[in-house]
């Protein structure tokens, strides 16, 4: 019990450090930070429930008005904001990334990448793209072609997940969750 | 303190955070209400105003302004759009709705303690208790509010450490031990828990 909350605590606390450090940027410039890389992690070690969580409460305390959104921005307003659905996917992102991994039959890093492709990319998209038409008032393919741009990025994070899955487990082995 | 609230007080820091915020609802819902163009207009830019004179009286006129900025990309992109489709009038709609709605947003939140939105949140929730119990969510807020700046400083400690040994980034490289590490304060938080009573 501990153990869980403690888990989905220091994650969902992960995923705001990643966001705040302008370092870790993988591209320069805005929006494509680190951040969705924390959600996929999220997954692909908690697993889909303390995941889901981590990123659930991340969500919470990020519209309570905590600037932890990339950039250091927070509050409610996001939700006014084309980030709206890349916002609220992000639990479920995190869930469906943490499910595909307990259940892919691959190598660890193999199937990061594709539970990563599947849940923080296929998932996040779902929410994001009509998030994105509603708060930019577009129609879904207009927003789906603006979408278009995300994906070589979220690609490199999907690579980078798989390595750093990869590095965790070989490093704490009983600690990735999401194949115990 | 991580938070967006303002340390400057202002009259709304002791209006309650209930009301506060379902007046922020029905302002935003009454802003997205279909209707045609220069009304529409002239109502977004209206409540934009309305909110940044508020803010100007209150004295945090240049901190809530700054909490714009993730709208830049997507007025440029709107921009951009609008001008190529020439649509101008929607595209000018469209950014004065979303800059009057996250301004009066953002106000709320500039004014309104942490504490408060998070008791706000647990009544809320409070019809899930079997689902999401409130005591170990509680202390889930509480433990990443504090755990925030400890991640923040160990991911530059790490930072720090790699740029004394490369002449390169350090980028993606951190994120192994800046998890491994969560993962170590994970176990040893929880043994601490424990040790007091446990979480519940």
């Amino acid at each position: 019990m501990e153990r869980n909350l403690t888990h989905i605590a220091l994650f969902a606390a992960m995923i705001a450090a990643l966001g705040l450090i302008p370092r870790f940027e993988i591209v320069p410039g805005i929006g494509i930070t680190a951040q969705s890389m924390g959600v996929m992690l999220c997954g692909t070690i908690l697993g889909a429930r303390l995941g889901g969580l981590a990123a659930g409460l991340f969500v919470l305390v990020l519209l309570l008005g905590l600037p932890i959104w990339a950039g250091g921005v927070g509050g409610v307003g996001l939700l006014a904001t084309g980030k709206v659905g890349f916002i609220v996917g992000f639990p479920f992102a995190a869930f469906v990334t943490g499910w595909m991994m307990s259940r892919l039959p691959a190598s660890i890093p193999v199937s990061a990448f594709f539970a990563s492709v599947i849940g923080g990319m296929g998932v996040l998209y779902a929410f994001g793209i009509p998030g994105m038409a509603w708060g930019l008032g577009k129609t879904l393919n207009e927003a789906l072609v603006i979408s278009l741009s995300f994906i070589p990025g979220d690609l490199v994070k999907a690579v980078l997940t798989a390595a750093i899955t990869a590095a965790v487990a070989k490093a704490r082995p009983a600690a990735l969750l999401s194949r115990g | 303190m991580l938070s967006l609230t303002s340390p400057i007080q202002t009259p709304a820091h002791g209006w309650r955070a209930g009301p506060k915020l379902a007046a922020l609802a029905g302002l935003t819902f009454a802003l997205f209400l279909p209707a045609p163009g220069w009304p529409a207009l002239a109502f977004a830019l209206a409540l934009l105003a309305a909110a940044a004179i508020t803010a100007g009286g209150w004295g945090i006129l240049s901190p809530w302004a700054r909490l714009f900025r993730p709208l830049w990309p997507f007025v440029v992109l709107l921009i951009v759009w609008h001008a190529v489709t020439a649509t101008p009038l929607q595209g000018a709609v469209i950014l004065a709705r979303m800059a009057a709605a996250v301004g009066a947003a953002n106000l709320m939140t500039m004014t309104t303690r942490l504490a408060d939105l998070q008791a706000l949140v647990l009544w809320a929730l409070s019809p899930l208790a079997k689902l999401l119990p409130a005591k170990p969510l509680s202390l889930a807020i509480a433990l990443m509010i504090r755990f925030i700046p400890v991640m923040a400083d160990r991911a530059a400690q790490l930072s720090t450490a790699w740029s004394a040994r490369s002449p390169r980034r350090p980028r993606a490289r951190l994120v192994a031990p800046l998890l491994v590490s969560a993962l170590d304060d994970a176990d040893h938080v929880a043994e601490a828990l424990r040790a007091r009573g446990g979480a519940l």
